[in-house]
């Protein structure tokens, strides 16, 4: 069965789990905690949330950090409700 | 293929190709230019954020460690139990304790993002966000816990909980031999986050 | 439908584009309700800006893929009677 980039239980792999940690980056807190008031606000939910992340090309996915994901996802959903123009972010 | 979470330049990921620092921030200046959102509002969410710590976590497991009567109410229902003893459980509409026993380990994972009791564990560490573990947390869990130090006894039943929708999970670890002695702020210093997320056991005393 | 615990239960194997919650690795599995939770609002609905109404009953299903045995939390429409 087809399953999505994101979909990951029991992909095959060897890869040994990397066990290193980070504090979170300012940018990271940031960017948690907008998605926070944003669900707050109702302008953006939990399944929206995961939606946006998961219509990530699968390169991208797979090579983008954890937060990197939420950015793209929050750009993607607001941009679909008008709140951002497109490439609004860009300019 | 390999995930990593540090925050080092590489290839942007999304966009025009500003690091994603940039676009965070860009992203904060613009909403709260267009009031979508209020820098107080960002900042109060942000202190919650890094307020939030195992510490808690700890707490419960400790006073049910200590009273089985707590005990029993923290595995019907954990959000009360926190709040019982004063924790905030956080948002997730339901929190749910599971028991480690003599023939059951219970193992934490979420294979399709990344869902934690952060609330009451502090934000999930990167390895249980990467892409290894939730892959291999259901296909070799025991190869999983054999990387963190863990080894059950044959006759112990290994669960792996998948919190695939709603329902944040919070493993209570066995209490140690040897702990009778202590007292509940003692008991709650051995029980780490990993040990709640079940990979790991509580520190054992010296 | 609605089910019980100990009910055996297969996971629906059915493709599904777009958001949902229903991993590929349990499609297809047959398994046993070990939780009733509560109901919730419908992500695969609520995901695209719909309110996710009416709300879908969580199940735990567990099932053993091999020396272990792993409980996930499935939608009632992913669920079928497998007695």
């Amino acid at each position: 069965m087809d399953r999505a980039v994101h979909d990951r239980g029991g992909w095959p792999t060897d890869a040994p789990i990397d066990r290193s940690e980070h504090d979170l980056a300012d940018w990271e807190l940031l960017t948690d905690a907008l998605v926070h008031v944003l669900a707050g606000k109702g302008l953006m939910n939990v399944d929206e949330l995961r939606r946006g992340i998961e219509s990530m090309p699968p390169d991208e996915y797979e090579r983008a950090s954890y937060y990197e994901r939420w950015l793209y996802s929050i750009e993607t959903i607001l941009t679909e409700k008008g709140v951002l123009a497109p490439g609004e972010l860009n300019a | 293929m390999s995930e990593h979470d540090h925050d080092h330049p590489h290839e942007p990921i999304a966009g025009d190709g500003l690091p994603a620092a940039t676009r965070a921030r860009a992203l904060e200046e613009l909403l709260v230019e267009k009031g979508v959102v209020s820098r107080t509002e960002v900042r109060e969410e942000i202190d919650w954020l890094v307020s939030r710590s195992p510490a808690d976590g700890a707490r419960l497991v400790a006073r049910a460690w200590i009273d089985p009567e707590f005990k029993q109410r923290l595995l019907a229902d954990a959000r009360e139990a926190a709040l019982e003893l004063g924790l905030d459980p956080g948002p997730s509409p339901v929190v749910l304790a599971v028991e480690n026993t003599e023939t059951v380990h219970h193992m934490v994972v979420c294979t399709l993002c990344s869902c934690y009791p952060r609330a009451l564990l502090g934000p999930p560490p990167d390895w249980y966000k990467s892409l290894p573990y939730r892959s291999r947390a259901v296909s070799d869990p025991r190869g999983v816990l054999t990387e963190f130090g863990v080894e059950l006894n044959e006759d112990v039943e290994l669960r792996v909980l998948d919190s695939t929708a709603n329902i944040r999970y919070l493993v209570v670890p066995r209490r140690p031999e040897g702990t009778e002695e202590l007292g509940e702020e003692e008991l709650a210093a051995l029980i780490t986050r990993d040990s709640m997320i079940g990979v790991s056991r509580p520190v054992v005393p010296a | 439908m609605t089910y019980r615990v100990g009910q055996r239960v297969r996971i629906a194997a059915r493709p599904h584009e777009g958001h949902h919650r229903t991993p590929a690795y349990c499609k297809g599995k047959t398994g046993r309700i070990e939780r009733i939770h509560a109901s919730f609002p419908n992500p695969e609905t609520r995901a695209y800006g719909e309110d996710g109404l009416p709300e879908k009953r969580l199940y735990s299903v567990g099932f053993n893929p091999d020396d272990f045995r792993v409980s996930v939390d499935i939608y009632e429409h992913w669920l079928e009677d497998a007695e």
